[in-house]
This record gives C-alpha cells, structure tokens and sequence, in this order.
C-alpha cells in the first residue's frame, strides 16, 4: 500500500513536467499570442509592441522558457490587472468559497442521486424509473447556467423562499476563520451564520449538482440493474435475507464500487459548474472572479486560471487514483 | 483488455476510467458478423427502426437540420432588422402578438425570426466542432491504433506516448479544456468551434484507436497481411473503415454536447462578439441582462438547445445500444 502511493507519488513530477511544457507552448506560443489576446486582433501595432515588451516576448525561446519556469516554481503567476494583487493570492482567498459550493452540489447529488438511482432499478419499467431515466436525460443536456437562472428565478425572485445574492446575507455579523462560511459558523457556534450561509450556498448548489446527479442516477441505476442479475443476490434472497441486509451487503456495496470510481471524474462536472454557476448568483468565489476577468481582459488571471485548472486535475487524479487502491486492491498491481 | 499491453502505467484513473469506458464500446461492436448473425450495419439499423427511443431523436433532429436549412428563408423579419425599435421602452418589451409570434427582443428585433435564423449558426458551431474534433482525434487515434496494431516494438511505443497524452486531456472536463483554447485564442466565432472541437478531441482519439486495435486482430486483416498487401493499404484500406462505426455514434453525442458547451463559453463571455449574428447560445447568454425585464428571451433559446440536444443525445445513445446489446440499461 505505501509503496503503490510512494510510486504513484513519485509519478506526479514527470507528468507535472510534462504538462509545465505543454502550457508554455500553449500560453506562448499559439497564434495571436499574449498581445492579441489582451488587446484584440484591432490593436495598434505599437501597443501590440509595448505589450511584447514589456511580457519580453521579443526573447530569445529559452530564455522565456527559463523565466516561466522560475515564475512557476515561485508560484507566481503575475498580477491582475483588475485588483492589482498577486493572482495566487486572489485565487486562494475565492478557493474556498467555491470549494463550499462543489462539496455542497456534492452531497446533494450523492445524497440524491445514489437512492434515486437504486430505486428506479428496483421498479425497473415502473413511472418512478422513467421518470429518473427521462429527468437525468434531460438535465445533462441543460445548460448549467440557465438552470441557474430558473432556480433564481423561481424560488429566490417569485416565491421569495431562498436568498439568490452572495454568500451571507448583507450585514450579517460572522467570524471567518477557514473561510468557508458554513464550517466558520458551525466551529464558532454562530448557528445563525451557518444557516445564513446554508441557505445562500442552496440554490448555486442544486445548479451545480445537476449534472453529477444525472450522471451518479444513471451510472447507479446501471450498475445496481447489473448487480440484481448475479447469483449472490438470488442465493441471498432464497436464504430468506430481509430486504435490509440484501441491499446493504449484497446490492449496494457491489454496485457502488464503479459509482465510487465516477466520483472522480465529477470533480470535473463541478468544477465546470461552478465556473458558470457562481455568476448568476453572485457568488464570490474563483468562477465569478474569472467571469470578470474575461469581461476586463485580465489576461495574467486567465492564463493563472488555466494553470490552476491543470494542476487541480493532476492533484485531483492522484487522490482519485489513492482513494481508488484501497477500494479496489487490483489497481496496486497493475 | 486482452490488447492492451501498451498500457502499463496510465497516468490516472480518471482519463483511464473514462478511456476505459471509451475501449468497451470500441471493442464490444467489433464483434465479427458471424458471432452477431448478421451484417453490423443491417443488424444496428433494423435495432433503429424498432426503437421508438431513436426514432423520437432522429425526428427532432430532422426538424432541427430542416429549420437550419430553410429557416432562413422563411424568416418573417430580417434577423438583424429592428423593426420594432419604437416599441421597446426602458423595462418593457413586448411580447408576443399576431406580428411578432415570440415578440422582440431588447433592440426591437423580431425573436421568432431570430430563433429560426439561428437554428443555422448553431447547426453550423456544432457540425464544424465536431468535424475539427472528429479530424484531430482520428488523426491521434489513427496513428496510435495504427502503430500499436501494426508498428512493432516502435509503433507500441509511439501508442503509448500519444495515449498518455489523450488520458491527461481525458481527465481535464470538458468545457475547462474548451475555456483554456478560447481563452488563448480570444473571442471570435472560429475560437469557440476551435474551443469546442479541441475539448471533443481526445474522447475521438481514444475511441478510434480502441476500435482500431480490436479491428486489427480480426480474420480479414490477417488475410490481408497473408496475402501480401503492403501495411499502408491494410491500414487505409481495411482497418480504418471499419473502425468509424463507434466514432460515428460519438460524434452524433458530440453534437449534442458541443452545442451545450458553446452555448457555455458564450456565457462566459468567450463566445461570438458579433452578437448581433443570431445563434441560440449567444441569444441566451444575451438574455441575462433582460431577465429582470423579460425572462422569456431567455427561455426560447435555451429551451431550443435542451431539445435540439436531446434529439441527438436520444439517437446516439440509441446508436450505441444498438450497436452493443451489452451496454442496454
């Protein structure tokens, strides 16, 4: 076991190389380039100019190779031009917020997800599965963004029930300590500001969760419809078994173990959603803070998003592929 | 996964799961005909037809592609004339009436004649992602599945060099990898087809590659080879052609998702700057600043690409089952 996650470790930094490379060529070399990219294909060639100046672009390769390479290993990834404060440190300050919102859309779409999925295999055929089969189709293909407005729309503007703006409600007093809202509230037993915040992260959660959620319905559905079929599920269920004891031991534990594995690739769906999520209500987190960035042109926040993106998904590849082996021994082998 | 042996060390479990995936589907439709009963296409199409499920998708998508052709032919307003200019007032527009069936929009052009124009340019965002995904992929893929099936010691090592790859781009969703190529190549309409069709590349690369690898092992190529046809043609010729099936079927979900993900970047501001061109994810993502005022402009668009991509998601799963009984659910 130590050994698989030391070599699995180990692995990190060739790809990490690898993939410092690959952005370099990306982020410098493409056509347009930097200076397009931050002023439009109208710029006057002597703004374009200033811009290659003053990004040294005008450089020999290897010496800007060397100066990324420095600026990475630094964990400086230049200044936005909106907030003029370093963008490493932007980024972490908005982390968790939208690290409060993906593990809320989480739960929800676990939470949901998995008994829903289980159940329209259970009544396979039935309206409830239909239902789920027809509702997780349609959700994967709506855009994020406009169920969002819908949400919005409906229970915060219409019905008045959730709050749709923010974080915390305006005014609210609260400690913050990790920055994530709710966890502050619950460690300072501030119970009000919890809930403050429970309720604001709601709604931007169900958008969120609704693509993991169409996808953990279908693959449990699936994979629950195949585990009914074994022959330790009949011998269970002639052994005179409750249905308890069946769904736990025999059904459940079997069918989740791929369920498990797509986890991972959802990191993805909600990080994606939260990026076009986190707009609609004004959620102050890494999505919005990037939205603007596309709007003022803050081209170092953009290139230093695509970084962090890069780097998440190593980072979120590895603990999958950890959290995978000790689910699963066969991977440690292989 | 009996050919895999180029596959020691994938670099994680998420594009490996994901390629994983991607291998059944390749290798469960290159079953041979004689295990099948009968001719693959003949077999898949006759599972069409019974399938009210794939039917339902293709009459959606036939609508679609119908209105993307003469839609703009039957226009009842230019989609760029502001016809109706003098009746927008500040938090008023009108909706719909006799003359203007789904009313105007925010600078007094008539939406119904915009949604109809823009079935058009949607068509065309996804159909050329798509394409500049399927071309990307099948060249990786192509010339991975090649090299493993075909290239010796060498070729394997190529095969695993390029599917490393295609796995860390696997991991990455989707729509990030499409905002990190939009974002490079600033805003324009060929950068969200660029965008779209570079983050549809890898599933494409790994899927031919697959379905190449388990081609390669069939009888016919090896009389191929016995007979003396140069590597090239059996490649060309023999492997390649019929490996498109699962890609097809993947490009028809492509579709679907590609205009999903369009509609996405131009929320995100990357889209189109010309949004005076009607196409339904530029219209959405246009609506927000009208939803206080008028909501509906925001819901013709985007009820227009749930249904336009469910009518593709609906055939190719549909193709997909009926390509692979296995995979039914």
């Amino acid at each position: 076991m130590a050994r698989f996650i030391v070599r699995r470790l180990l692995q990190v930094f060739p790809t990490l190389a690898a993939l410092s490379v690959l952005l370099f060529i990306w982020l410098r070399a493409l056509p347009g380039g930097p200076e397009v990219a931050l002023l439009g294909e109208r710029a006057t060639p002597e703004r374009q100019a200033a811009i290659r100046d003053r990004l040294g672009l005008d450089e020999p390769i290897l010496v800007q190779y060397a100066r990324y390479m420095r600026e990475l290993l630094q964990l400086d990834l230049g200044t936005s031009t909106q907030t003029r404060q370093p963008v490493l440190e932007e980024f972490l300050t908005r982390f968790p917020a939208t690290l409060e919102l993906t593990l809320i859309a989480m739960i929800i779409a676990i939470g949901a997800g998995i008994p829903l999925g289980y159940f329209a295999a259970r009544r396979r055929g039935s309206l409830l599965d239909n239902l789920t089969v027809g509702g997780s189709m349609v959700g994967i293909c709506t855009p994020i963004f406009f169920l969002a407005f819908v949400l919005k729309w409906v229970f915060g503007e219409n019905l008045g029930w959730l709050p749709t703006f923010g974080r915390q409600s305006p005014g609210a007093s609260a400690t913050h300590i990790t920055n994530l809202f709710i966890l502050d509230g619950i460690i300072t037993r501030e119970w009000d500001a919890a809930w403050d915040a429970f309720l604001h992260v709601l709604l931007p959660g169900i958008a969120v969760a609704s693509i993991p959620f169409a996808i953990i319905v279908r693959m449990t559905r699936a994979s629950v419809l195949e585990v009914l079929g074994e022959d330790y599920v009949r011998t269970a269920e002639s052994k005179g078994l409750t249905h308890r004891v069946i769904r736990g031991r025999h059904i459940l534990r079997n069918a989740l173990l791929p369920v498990v594995t797509a986890i991972g690739v959802l990191a993805g769906a909600l990080l994606s959603g939260a990026v076009l999520t986190e707009t609609v209500f004004a959620f102050n987190g890494i999505g919005l803070f990037v939205y603007n960035a596309i709007r003022n042109s803050d081209y170092p926040v953009l290139m230093g998003f695509i970084m962090f993106i890069a780097f998440t998904f190593v980072l979120v590849n590895l603990l999958v592929d950890i959290s995978y082996s000790v689910i699963d021994p066969r991977v440690r082998v292989r | 996964m009996a050919t895999e042996p180029a596959q020691k060390l994938p670099p994680g479990p998420i594009g490996r799961w994901r390629g994983e995936r991607i291998d059944q589907l390749a290798e469960l439709s290159a079953t041979p005909p004689d295990e099948r009963g009968e001719s693959l296409t003949r077999e898949t199409l006759r599972r069409l037809r019974r399938s009210p499920v794939a039917m339902a998708g293709a009459a959606v998508v036939l609508v679609f592609v119908v209105i993307a052709l003469i839609g703009p032919f039957v226009t009842p307003y230019p989609p760029l004339a502001t016809v109706g200019l003098d009746q927008i007032r500040p938090g008023n527009i009108p909706g719909p009436s006799a003359d203007h069936w789904l009313g105007l929009d925010h600078l007094g052009r008539d939406e119904f004649s915009r949604m109809l124009f823009g079935a058009r340019q949607t068509l065309l965002v996804g159909v050329v992602a798509t394409l500049i995904g399927f071309s990307a992929g099948a060249l990786i893929g192509g010339v991975a599945g090649a090299a493993n099936a075909l290239g010796g010691r060498a070729g394997q090592w190529i095969d695993s060099v390029l599917m490393r790859f295609i796995d860390l781009l696997l991991a990455m969703p989707p729509l990030l990898l499409a905002f990190s190529v939009a974002a490079v190549l600033g805003r324009s309409l060929t950068a969200v087809m660029i965008a779209v069709g570079v983050a549809a590349t890898p599933i494409f690369a790994r899927l031919l590659r697959g379905s190449m690898i388990a081609q390669a092992h069939r009888d016919y190529v090896v009389a191929a080879t016995a007979l003396g046809v140069r590597r090239n043609r059996v490649v060309l010729g023999h492997v390649f052609p019929n490996s498109l099936a699962p890609v097809i079927v993947q490009a028809t979900l492509t579709l679907a998702t590609a205009i999903i993900e369009a509609a996405g970047l131009s929320f995100l501001g990357l889209g189109n700057p010309n949004t005076a061109v009607p196409e339904w994810g530029t219209m959405l993502a246009q609506a927000q600043d009208q939803l206080a005022v008028r909501p509906m402009l925001a819901v013709y668009p985007a009820v227009a690409i749930i249904i336009t991509a469910l009518g593709f998601t609906l055939l190719g799963e549909a193709m997909r089952e009926a390509l692979d009984p296995k995979l039914r659910t």
